[in-house]
């Protein structure tokens, strides 16, 4: 299972990449996996929505089940990937990389502390079974 | 079959949640609503009991023994013989999708078949397998309108004249959410164009029927197409039958048809049980409610059939399904596929014509009794509004005595405004003796 170093992870399976004030979200490869075959995703907010920490950004659905993904940080959206809902099954094939869903610009650093390393992340899902 | 619980199995959960006897769970209801007196008769043998009922049934009117022109959402046709003998085989006489469906492929192909027969009546990609009637399917679509746009448009028009059952319908699907509803403010009988100025970027949801509550055939491409310029979706009501002569709604913009099934060889029966028609394009499926069947191949490539895109309801999707309910009308169903391909296309369009031109005999004859006038001005299909020298009620009291079971009494639905005015309904159950015997019937019970 890939777990990239760079990247923070919530508990509910989303990972968000820091690039100073730009946070990239997605959601992991164990969630892909759990998830199967996905054929679906929509993103559910628009460019220049104030979002919260928990927030549903997103919905994925695959041939087995339908889950939300939530915000990891608070901020502002400044990009959503449009491409991504014509080729939901990049979620399965690419997870951290063409599958990302919505960049932010994040408004409460302090939040990041909060997040899961990906040594955190490893134990959480070994944790879950 | 259904087995309810052993004994056993009740011990056992009792046992588990720390409770002696069943009794014990339902203390928390005050002693005196626990057991109420009922006071019911004695029992009766079921040869009694089946008197009883006959006797009850009896004092009932029906279109069997009536002249009937009564419509308003609920057609006298005639129902081929088949459509009831393929509706009571065992393999199919069930209401329920059965739990493991893709056992049943009898069941879902007969589905299948129905969900492509009403796309290609309505001129819609995608149709589900129904909802409860008609009514509920328009709270539906305004369910899914209001889905669609996550929130974000909160305001759904409706037509005036939309049937007042499917308005009241909505109103009760929608009460205590965030729903705005617009609608009956205005004049029922005025044009659909003033709709056009209420609609606006807040707008999810424009419903029109098709012909109207009052029988009027309008033109709604405009209509549509100043729904989409305003970002809004279009919401078409029809009466599939009308569809026979009309064009497919799908052609003039619609993004959902719902509809009421039952004139497609479904029985009056007082109501119920009736046929909820839902079709949309194919960009909105995935926020359509109601269960859909698709077409596979299993795993040796035969043509098999299955429940598909299921993560749209609410049993995977929870809270964040578009509808709470699945239910369809499996063999209501059924029964309108039958009756459809029996029909065939050149079928329907002749009980289309037949309706639409024994109702504009019947209108015209009807305007030449003394004291008579037909308000509907604009093109018709098979109902029209009478306004008559004295309120319909009365009318239709006498016109009982005829044999005749007149229009519906809009004054019932719409109070003073519509005084006097009876909704006149036509199919091709009635003859042109009937529709004399009607007219004759008019002038002698209002003559002084």
């Amino acid at each position: 299972m890939n777990i990239p170093n760079q990247l923070k992870y919530t508990s509910n399976d989303e990972w968000i990449k820091i690039d100073g004030n730009i946070g990239t979200i997605g959601i992991t490869d164990y969630a892909q996996e759990q998830l199967s075959d996905i054929v679906f995703v929509e993103v559910v907010v628009s460019v220049g929505d104030q979002v919260s920490k928990g927030d549903s950004c997103a919905t994925v659905e695959s041939v087995k089940a339908a889950a939300d993904v939530y915000m990891p940080l608070s901020g502002k959206v400044i990009e959503v990937n449009e491409d991504l809902a014509g080729t939901p099954e990049q979620i399965n094939s690419d997870p951290y990389g063409a599958a990302w869903m919505v960049k932010i610009e994040i408004s409460d650093p302090g939040e990041i502390a909060g997040l899961l390393d990906a040594a955190g992340y490893q134990k959480h899902i070994q944790e879950k079974g | 079959m259904f087995i309810p619980h052993t004994d056993g199995e009740r011990e056992r959960m009792l046992h588990r949640i720390g409770i002696g006897s069943l009794e014990e769970l339902f203390l928390s209801v005050p002693a005196e609503h626990r057991f109420p007196q009922l006071n019911l008769p004695p029992g009766l043998t079921e040869m009694e009991a089946v008197g009883e009922l006959q006797g009850l049934a009896w004092g009932n009117e029906n279109t069997r023994d009536l002249v009937s022109f009564l419509g308003a959402g609920a057609y006298n046709h005639y129902i081929p013989a088949a459509v009831d003998f393929i509706l009571r085989r065992g393999e199919f006489y069930t209401a329920y999708t059965p739990y493991q469906p893709e056992v049943s492929q009898g069941t879902l192909q007969a589905i299948f078949e129905y969900q492509s027969l009403i796309a290609a009546l309505t001129g819609m990609e995608v149709c589900n397998a129904s909802h409860y009637d008609g009514a509920t399917a328009v709270a539906e679509a305004v369910n899914m309108a209001y889905a669609n746009f996550r929130g974000k448009r909160s305001k759904v028009l409706l037509s005036p004249a939309l049937h007042p059952q499917s308005i009241e319908t909505v109103k009760t699907y929608t009460t205590g959410s965030p729903i705005a509803l617009t609608a009956c403010e205005i004049e029922p009988l005025g044009d659909p164009d003033q709709l056009l100025p209420l609609i606006d970027n807040q707008t999810a949801l424009v419903v029109v029927q098709y012909p109207d509550f009052f029988g009027r055939i309008f033109d709604y491409h405009n209509l549509a197409q100043v729904a989409h310029q305003a970002g809004a979706l279009f919401a078409v009501a029809i009466n599939p039958i009308a569809l026979g002569i009309l064009t497919p709604p799908g052609e003039f913009g619609a993004d959902i048809v719902t509809g009421e099934g039952q004139p497609l060889g479904i029985p009056l029966s007082y109501g119920g049980p009736y046929l909820g028609l839902f079709a949309t394009k194919t960009e909105y499926v995935r926020k359509m409610a109601g269960r859909l069947v698709g077409e596979t191949v299993d795993n040796r490539g035969l043509r098999a059939y299955v429940l598909t895109l299921t993560a749209r309801e609410q049993h995977i999707r929870r809270e964040k399904a578009t509808s709470n309910i699945c239910t369809n009308q499996g063999l209501m169903a059924l029964a309108s596929t039958v009756y459809l391909s029996l029909l065939g296309k050149h079928g329907l369009k002749k009980v289309a014509e037949l309706c639409y031109h024994k109702a504009h005999y019947a209108a015209e004859k009807i305007a030449e009794v003394k004291g008579f006038q037909v308000l509907t001005e604009q093109p018709f299909f098979n109902e029209f509004v009478v306004k008559c020298p004295k309120p319909a009620k009365e009318i239709n009291a006498d016109l009982l005595e005829y044999g005749i079971l007149g229009g519906y009494d809009l004054e019932e639905a719409y109070g003073s405004i519509m005084e006097r005015s009876l909704l006149v309904a036509v199919t091709e159950m009635n003859t042109r003796e009937d529709i004399e015997t009607l007219v004759d019937a008019l002038a002698e019970v209002t003559h002084d």
